[in-house]
């Protein structure tokens, strides 16, 4: 990675000064869209947790709405000598600092990077952080993008805290400061912190020393945020939190948890979406050593066992006579069949400029082309699984929780308990890519419905083998994009009409009032409906076809169809044109100087224009998504027998200030990685109504020999934080796409592309005029 | 009964002989470092080291693994592998983590084998590993400073 961009002298910080110099009031803010500071009083530790958590969540609140003023009292029940400033920060008799995370570690980097929020402004030293998960507790740790909800995804984790954090260590310091004050009886602006170290002159004492006296400080009224050139943390490379336990087999996931008498449940699911029981025989199953019950929930069979393999292997011997009269029973060639005629016509309108239909009959030229998109299943390593506990008034989960507030309101109503009665611990996931976050809670409420119907005597485990976790559904939809662009004599285009035809992910969610509008799922149209390329007539629609096959989003959503389209398109123009495909770009993108700034750092370090070997080609494509900007450039390598690889990988990306610019690498190659498989292999596909592909052998994932040389550029920015997990992914397709198109002369519209003599990529472009 | 010497102790398990080691060792003795992620040799997440060798515990019944030595993950403890953990935190290589012990147990046994492995040798040894966050060239690159600092 170029070093001038990691370095924070480097970065500008200009823009961000104004908004940090600002005081801000610790107890009971509101700022923005009704978000309230999780900042609340209470000195208690764990034993009492629950108790003064909700009492001091009550203070937050009734503090929220100016029923108390600042200036408040701290520390009111003190058990022991640790010191809980807020709802994110616990600092221990032993000198430990616990930063509660409010957000899901799934492989992203946000442990480390919300601790750093806190641990700088905190001046704590690095080593003394530790991080934990958070309960379930809207009220203190909602996501700030999302109203009243918490959770994680869109990218959000980082942009959302990057205040709300700070504030929080701020604020832990402005107490500790004001102990150390006390016990030295000397003014609070004459005392220092420095890596968890607070001086006056010769005098010293740690955040451990100081954490009981610090508890009964009050909360102060104002606190600064540094400037940013005061950064020492923030910008620079450091370690992981999560790195040691992970590489000695000590994380705990899901998948780990043993509880007393707790039995492991494996699941016979119906082989089409929508079959029912009709009946079963378990007798042979229940004859098996290690079973202990079989029982018929909703979605299917249930085998519990002392272990997983006994589950699995009474679960086998199960006969089951399936209700099919509802199942889906389409193929996916029948599918992409009414998705083609449902592009006949016009759906409903995700944008209209001008008049795209009347500019078409102008153009100089005019080109078409069609996309197509299978079915992807997210296939995190760690196949979706999920931890129940009842008593006879509370449901207690373990879980690589990534919707806590959705699985709460779930769960509550299938027990018909109080949501807050619903509780969460928030494990480790093994990967998620969104999977984990199903706004139907559908495998959380599975291994409820199986606690539920053995009367909660024993905790449950659901395991859901890799077969499962591939044919369950949930898939990144399928999708079908028509596009026609008009040029004008010069190569310009004057007319773009896309028309995009795939299922709502977000229809029937709790998420579709602010996000389907219009009849436009937004996340159907993001990256299309705000095309970034200067074209003075553009329109844009969508049809949502309802087919009863579960859907849900991919790490990057729409983009994952939206960018490949738009990047190929454009770059057939450039051709067109005449022009080199950066500068097109370039030229089109005059309004955008994010997008242009990563295009052209891409260009550059990559070589672009530089010969390449015989048999080597490169592509480039750009994208935002969850605004950040990337921009890549891919090298392939296309062999005789029409097999390629891609071979190097160069990555420019503007996510703002770039809190940690490793995990900000890490996930550009990885996100791209993940893209990656995509583009070179994975689909599901369905014949009639039953999926195909079932573990690694069919629905087959990147590996070692398949990854490319990347290389990361981080810009300078000034710009507040944006997330980095999932703006990589989208962007590779039609990088490589390109790519091949620059050795092959071949463009391809079909994804993946398993090899490049596939006839049925067959290039496909109309030249129309 | 089954007798299973696992990291250096001996196990006595009332299990079928058909039981997976990898099952038997995550639920029955309950070392969870070693993880499951296809149960048919797909993804090498189930990694573990019978009598040194690299061997996907999800397909090896325990009677099979009788009488060896086994090795996980909470149990390795060599120069290979501890040039192996710390370079791997010393690169930051984990994302989710969940592949990590599968990685390293074959990378582990892929120094021992060949202290100088080439980017071949590493396709080689390392393609039955799937990281579906896309590790990779982290893992490429750890190994190769491993292979460095033992030499
Ligand atoms: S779980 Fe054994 S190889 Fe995947
Ligand atoms: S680190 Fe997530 S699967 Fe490898």
């Amino acid at each position: 990675m170029g070093q001038e961009y990691m370095n924070p002298k480097n970065i500008n910080y200009d823009k961000i000064i104004n908004l940090s110099r600002r005081r801000f009031l610790v107890t009971g803010v509101t700022a923005g869209a009704g978000l309230t500071l999780g900042v609340y009083l209470g000195g208690c530790n764990k034993p009492s947790a629950e108790k003064a958590t909700e009492a001091a969540a009550d203070k937050m609140a009734a503090a929220a709405t100016n029923e108390a003023g600042p200036g408040l009292a701290g520390g009111e029940v003190v058990t022991d000598s640790s010191f809980e400033p807020n709802a994110f920060i616990r600092i221990g008799s032993d000198n430990m600092v616990t930063v509660v995370s409010k957000h899901l570690e799934m492989g992203q980097g946000t442990y480390t990077g919300l601790a750093t929020l806190v641990a700088e402004e905190l001046d704590a030293s690095w080593d003394q952080i530790h991080v934990e998960g958070a309960p379930a507790d809207a009220k203190r740790y909602n996501n700030l993008f999302w109203g009243p909800t918490q959770g994680t995804g869109g990218s959000t984790a980082m942009a959302n805290s990057f205040e709300q954090m700070r504030k929080a260590g701020a604020a832990a310091r402005a107490m500790l400061v004001g102990a150390a004050a006390q016990k030295w009886d000397t003014p609070a602006d004459s005392i220092a912190i420095k890596d968890g170290v607070l001086s006056h002159g010769n005098l010293r004492a740690t955040f451990g020393e100081l954490a009981e006296l610090a508890a009964h400080q009050p909360v102060p009224t104002d606190a600064f945020l540094k400037d940013p050139d005061e950064f020492r943390l923030i910008g620079t490379v450091l370690p992981r939190k999560d790195s040691k336990e992970k590489c000695y087999g000590k994380a705990v996931y899901t998948q780990d948890v043993k509880l007393p008498g707790m039995l492991t449940a494996v699941v016979a699911h119906a082989p089409r979406f929508g079959g029912k029981v009709k009946s079963f025989d378990a007798t042979e199953a229940k004859a098996l050593k290690g079973v202990v019950e079989v029982v018929q929930i909703p979605n299917g069979v249930a085998v519990l066992a002392k272990d997983t393999w006994s589950a699995k292997k009474g679960r086998d011997l199960l006969t089951i006579v399936w209700d099919e009269s509802s199942a889906f029973k389409l193929g996916s060639d029948e599918i992409l069949a009414q998705y083609k005629q449902l592009a006949e016509s016009a759906g409903a309108v995700a944008r209209k400029d001008g008049d795209a239909e009347q500019a078409m009959t102008q153009a100089a030229q005019t080109f078409e082309a069609a996309y197509e998109f299978p079915y992807l299943a997210h296939a995190a390593l760690e196949p979706m699984n999920c931890v129940v506990k009842l008593t006879a008034e509370s449901c207690e989960i373990w879980n690589g929780e990534q919707l806590h507030t959705g699985d709460q309101m779930s769960l509550a109503a299938l027990f018909g308990i109080p949501p807050e009665k619903v509780i969460i611990n928030m494990l480790y996931a093994g990967g998620s890519f969104g999977r984990r976050a199903n706004p139907h809670s559908d495998y959380v409420l599975e291994a409820a419905s199986i606690a539920k119907a053995i009367n909660g005597k024993a905790p449950v485990k659901l395991v859901w083998l890799r077969e499962d976790d591939t044919q369950a559904g949930y898939y990144r939809p399928m999708y079908y994009h028509k596009i026609k662009a008009g040029l004008d004599k010069d190569g310009k285009p004057v007319s773009w009409q896309h028309r995009i035809v795939g299922q709502s992910i977000i229809k029937g969610t709790p998420f579709e009032g602010g996000l389907i509008k219009d009849g436009v799922d937004g996340t159907s149209v993001e990256g299309v409906a705000n095309l970034p390329y200067s074209v003075p007539n553009i329109s844009v629609d969508l049809h949502s076809p309802e087919i009863d096959i579960p859907v849900q989003w991919w790490r990057s959503v729409g983009s994952t169809h939206t960018a490949f389209a738009v990047e190929t398109f454009i770059d057939e123009l450039a051709v067109a044109a005449k022009q080199d495909p950066v500068d097109y770009r370039m030229r089109l993108l005059d309004k955008h100087p994010r997008h242009t700034t990563v295009l052209k750092l891409a260009a550059e370090k990559a070589g672009w224009g530089s010969p390449l070997a015989a048999g080597k080609g490169r592509g480039i494509a750009v994208h935002e998504s969850f605004n950040t900007y990337v921009a890549q450039v891919a090298e392939v390598t296309v062999k005789d027998d029409g097999s390629y690889s891609v071979d190097r990988v160069v990555v420019a990306v503007d996510c703002g200030i770039a809190v940690n610019p490793d995990i900000i690498k890490a996930q550009m190659e990885g996100g791209m990685g993940f893209g990656l498989s995509a583009v070179v292999s994975s689909k599901i596909t369905l014949k009639d109504g039953k999926v195909e592909q079932s573990n690694f052998h069919d629905y087959t994932v990147l590996r070692m020999n398949q990854m490319p040389e990347v290389e990361v550029h981080i810009v300078k920015s000034a710009q507040p934080p944006s997330g980095v997990g999932e703006p990589a992914t989208p962007v590779i397709a039609p990088a490589v796409a390109n790519a091949l198109f620059n050795v092959t002369g071949q463009r391809f519209y079909v994804l993946p592309i398993v090899n490049v003599s596939n006839t049925q990529l067959a290039s496909r472009r109309k030249h129309v005029a | 009964m089954i007798q299973l010497m696992i990291n250096g102790t001996p196990h006595q398990l009332d299990i079928d002989d058909d039981m997976p080691l990898l099952w038997a060792t995550r639920d029955i003795v309950g070392l969870t470092g070693t993880k499951f992620g296809c149960g048919m040799a797909q993804c090498g997440a189930c990694t573990v080291h019978i009598d040194g060798q690299p061997i996907r515990s999800c397909v090896t019944p325990v009677s099979v693994a009788q009488g060896k030595n086994i090795t996980t993950i909470e149990g390795l403890d060599s120069k290979e592998a501890r040039a192996v953990q710390s370079t791997w935190e010393k690169l930051d290589v984990v994302q989710c983590g969940y592949c990590q012990s599968g990685q390293i147990m074959s990378a582990t046994a892929l120094l021992a084998q060949n202290p100088k492995p080439s980017d071949d040798d590493i396709d080689a040894a390392m393609s039955g590993n799937i990281c579906r966050c896309a590790t990779y060239a982290r893992i490429r690159a750890a190994i190769k400073e491993a292979a460095r600092s033992l030499a």
